[in-house]
């Protein structure tokens, strides 16, 4: 049996340690928010926050998992919307939204990284998240409105 | 009840559709078929037709029978019901219709979510659909008070009647609603009061896409619920000899391991569980088409390019033209097969019982997916559910059913529900691609520049005649299978021969809009195992980089400006030059650039929509940056602006991951690449700055989530000959860039 804290919740799940932290989150505790779009961490659709750092959890093994703390999407806005996903829902960014959950997660740790990004830092992190749809143009933008509201300035205006 | 309808009679409900009384159309013995309830509707709900519902709690739910998979029918359909019906386009509740031939789209035929068609083919029928009800509401009003209709108007979800102050909510009426006449005809809003078309509501699937709540096909659940991997074939036409399950079986939590004719199923109660199993099943294929490689291929693409092919079009007489021109140039244009490669890998879950059987699929096509799984479980029409998910994108790999084929077979073999789940390599690499293709182009200059013939030849396989069992799903349902097959077989062997070309392959080629006197294009249809299937754009997607690179080099060497001699030969296609002339405007052409830069312009029609590209790139250490994108489209009357910027973003990024470095290639039969390392989409630090303009129609809307496809490879082929004198003829890009130079 293996114990792990999940969206501040204690769980137990009875699986190998080697199981990717994915697929226990999505078939032994239904959290299927974070979704499997490579099994190699590299298109991001998995990530979640393991004591707050962004990771794969389609990568990592329960086993490493073990008493720490995971935050998944379900966890993110639980109470209420984060700035991100309130930045994400005024750019309209979602399409077909599958990479979205991934996108949020990894753009909520940039900003708590680096409240203010520059064009660079987005890049450097968001550019691990694949987006199928194209919706990178609107992430930038989301991110940014986010960051202004949470520096507590005006969103940047809109572009034609 | 569905399945008795015959193809007259499925006609007769098309027809039914495009004016609205579905409800009142009567077949015999089975009225039942198209008048279906919503799931979950109540004894006392108000249900005037197949899409609207009204509820005694005053829910108004509205039923989207187009799929959403990104391109947002969602809110662009909740727009159409929301003005007619006079609500609030977030207070409808709803609902992803089932498959029922109610739902056949009237463009395509049957109930399916392709080809541009959604917006084009509901903005008519679904607005026709609401005002029924909206009329039905209005009347059981005026009934209620005694009073004349025409004082009774719909207004934010009820009927008020402003000469006595009485306001009665949708809810309160359904009683009465539901028993007036429907109305022979209703009146759409006007133009010039549309409220909520043409605006740009926000999108109301935002929220569930952002906090993990949406619900897509890999987060079915059912009670029950066991997943399967599928071994399939390594090498195409390969075909299962024996397989070997014995270690496998051992192994915690299998469930079974059954040959099924896609390949050897592995079913366990987790999918990490199956892919483990899967790992140690022994399994011998037969040898397949192992002879299949692209570097073959291609050299055999070309050598049928020397030959003459079929005319797909012909206008005066581009050999003669060409014997008497001034100058003649020629170039072949090369692209590789491609993979869609959305992020939700293939899935689908069935639960098959002896007399059911329920299937909930991210399909393009349940209507498809229908026929797929009757023919599977021999069960009838009436016995079989199919419901649909979100799509995690679909690009038209989602216009197939061998996921939903897969996981009928599996859950009727093993009796449970089975959730099939391909990974990301099963995805890669068992797909239907975009067809490799070879363009080979002539152009005649007279001694005054003007381009007097056009001779475009094209090799490729026919996804048509490939795709054509599919299909056969278009025929009466209760057609025998025998005569089933043999008709799709003839319409393949004319189709696939060098009788009536395919009109997919040629697409974007044989509709050249430039006045160009003397036109030819040929089709030479290749047929081997190569699975091909519609991708974003479909024959477009290959035939408009040939057409709009060729046309540019034609320009240059006949010292013309690229834009300009395109404005001038588009003068007889008032569409493409308007959205042509915008796009150039507001991109700057012929103004000046940051030195190392270089603009490159292209357009096509597709899909009914004129758009327009100018990509403004640099070469920096052998690799080609995209700084900027302007982009214009046509696209007729628009529901919701803000979602057409988002589909051009969209085709810009899928046209650019193609454009600069994707390729699917094959070795020994096999597909080479896996995984996003292999075959990578556009990541965010590649996408430029976007600007996308709407020309303002008032024309009946066309399509929007391909037509931006094709123009973009162009764009940038182009903009990198601006900035550093190289054409690049084949894709992607970043390959031809690094083949050695020819001259010329």
């Amino acid at each position: 049996m293996i114990s792990l804290v999940v969206n501040g919740e204690a769980r137990h799940v009875d699986v190998p340690e080697d199981v990717p932290l994915l697929w226990v989150l999505r078939e032994e505790l239904g959290l299927t928010g974070t979704k499997f779009g490579c099994g190699m961490a590299l298109c991001g659709a998995c990530t979640v926050h393991l004591e707050g750092s962004p990771v794969r959890s389609c990568v990592v093994p329960v086993g490493e998992v073990r008493g720490k703390k995971v935050l998944t999407i379900e966890g993110l806005g639980a109470e209420a919307l984060s700035a991100i996903q309130r930045a994400w829902i005024a750019e309209n960014v979602p399409q077909c939204g599958y990479c979205q959950s991934g996108q949020v997660m990894s753009a909520t740790a940039l900003l708590r990284a680096r409240p203010a990004p520059t064009d660079e830092d987005i890049d450097a992190v968001l550019s691990a998240n694949l987006c199928r749809c194209g919706t990178y143009v609107r992430i930038r933008r989301a991110v940014k409105r986010a960051a202004a509201e949470l520096a507590g300035e005006p969103p940047p205006k809109d572009r034609p | 009840m569905t399945g008795s309808a015959t193809r007259r009679d499925l006609l007769r409900i098309g027809a039914a559709v495009g004016g609205a009384l579905v409800l009142e159309l009567v077949l015999p013995g089975c009225s039942a078929a198209i008048r279906p309830i919503p799931p979950g509707a109540g004894p006392g709900d108000f249900v005037p037709n197949a899409w609207i519902r009204v509820t005694p709690e005053d829910r108004v739910v509205f039923t989207l029978d187009r799929v959403e998979m990104g391109q947002g029918t969602m809110t662009s359909h909740a727009q159409l019901v929301a003005e007619e019906l006079a609500v609030k386009p977030e207070a409808l509740v709803i609902v992803l219709a089932d498959a029922d031939r109610a739902y056949d789209n009237p463009a395509l035929g049957l109930q399916m979510t392709g080809g541009s068609s959604s917006v084009k083919a509901s903005f008519l029928p679904l607005r026709r659909a609401a005002a029924t009800a909206r009329e039905m509401l209005r009347a059981a009003a005026a009934r209620r008070w005694a009073v004349p209709i025409d004082g009774c108007a719909a207004e934010d979800g009820a009927i008020v009647h402003a000469a006595t102050g009485r306001r009665a909510r949708y809810g309160e009426l359904c009683a009465q609603a539901a028993h007036e006449a429907v109305p022979a005809d209703v009146t759409l809003r006007p133009a010039a009061e549309l409220r909520v078309i043409g605006t740009s509501v926000a999108r109301l699937d935002a929220r569930s896409k952002v906090d993990g709540s949406a619900i897509y096909g890999i987060d079915v659940k059912v009670p029950g619920l066991c997943t399967a991997v599928v071994l399939r074939p390594p090498v195409l036409g390969a075909t299962l000899v024996r397989f070997d399950g014995g270690l496998a079986r051992t192994q915690p939590g299998v469930v079974d391991i059954v040959a099924i004719p896609q390949g050897v199923a592995v079913v366990a109660e987790r999918y990490w569980q199956a892919r483990r199993a899967a790992a140690s099943v022994q399994v011998v294929w037969s040898e397949g088409e192992a002879w299949i490689d692209s570097d073959a291929l291609r050299a055999s693409y070309l050598a049928r390019a020397a030959r003459p092919a079929t005319a797909a079009r012909s206008d005066g007489d581009a050999e003669g033209a060409e014997r008497k021109a001034a100058r003649v140039l020629t170039a072949t244009y090369e692209l590789p097969y491609l993979a869609h490669a959305p992020l939700e890998p293939q899935n689908a879950t069935a639960s098959v019982t002896e007399h059911r059987c329920e299937v909930w699929a991210p399909t393009q096509s349940p209507g498809l997916a229908k026929e797929v799984a009757h023919r599977v479980t021999g069960l009838p029409y009436e016995a079989i559910v199919i419901h649909q998910t979100l799509l995690g994108g679909g690009f038209g790999r989602r216009l197939a059913q061998d996921y939903v084929e897969e996981a009928v077979e599996v859950s009727r073999r093993v009796r449970r529900p089975v959730k099939v789940l391909f990974s990301r390599e099963d995805e890669m690499r068992h797909s239907q691609y975009r067809p490799m293709a070879v363009s080979v182009l002539r152009g005649g200059l007279d001694a005054g520049g003007a381009i007097v013939s056009w001779h475009h030849r094209v090799v490729t396989q026919s996804i048509l005649a490939q795709s054509t069992p599919d299909y056969g799903a278009l025929l009466p349902d209760g057609t025998p299978m025998a005569v089933k097959l043999a008709t799709v077989r003839a319409v393949a062997a004319v189709v696939g021969g060098n009788g009536v070309p395919d009109p997919s392959s040629v697409e974007g080629a044989a509709t050249v809009a430039y006045a160009i006197p003397n036109l030819r294009v040929e089709l030479a249809s290749v047929a081997h195992a190569v699975p091909v299937g519609p991708w974003r754009s479909v024959g477009y997607s290959h035939t408009v980089f040939a057409v709009e690179s060729f046309f540019d080099e034609l320009a240059l060497a006949a010292g013309k400006d690229p834009f300009l001699l395109r404005r001038e030969l588009l003068a007889r296609a008032p569409r493409e030059r308007a959205v042509l002339e915008l796009c150039a405007a507001r991109a700057g052409w012929g103004g000046p650039l940051p030195a190392g830069r270089g603009r490159g312009i292209a357009q096509a029609k597709a899909f009914g929509t004129a758009c327009a590209h100018v990509a403004e790139v640099s070469v920096e250490r052998g690799q080609i940056k995209i700084h900027r994108f302007v982009s214009a489209i046509d696209c007729g009357t628009v529901v919701n602006p803000g979602l057409v910027r988002a589909q051009v973003e969209s085709a810009i990024a899928f046209g650019l991951s193609a454009a600069l470095k994707q390729e699917i290639t094959l070795r020994g039969g096999r597909v080479v690449q896996g995984n996003f390392h292999e075959f990578e989409p556009l990541r965010l630090h590649e996408m430029p700055e976007v600007e996308v303009h709407l020309v303002p129609s008032d024309a009946p809307p066309s399509g929007v989530g391909e037509p931006g496809v094709p123009a973009v490879a162009p764009a940038v082929a182009n903009a990198v000959f601006a900035a550093v004198g190289r054409r690049l003829r084949v894709l992607p890009l970043a390959r031809a860039l690094a083949l050695p130079q020819v001259p010329g």
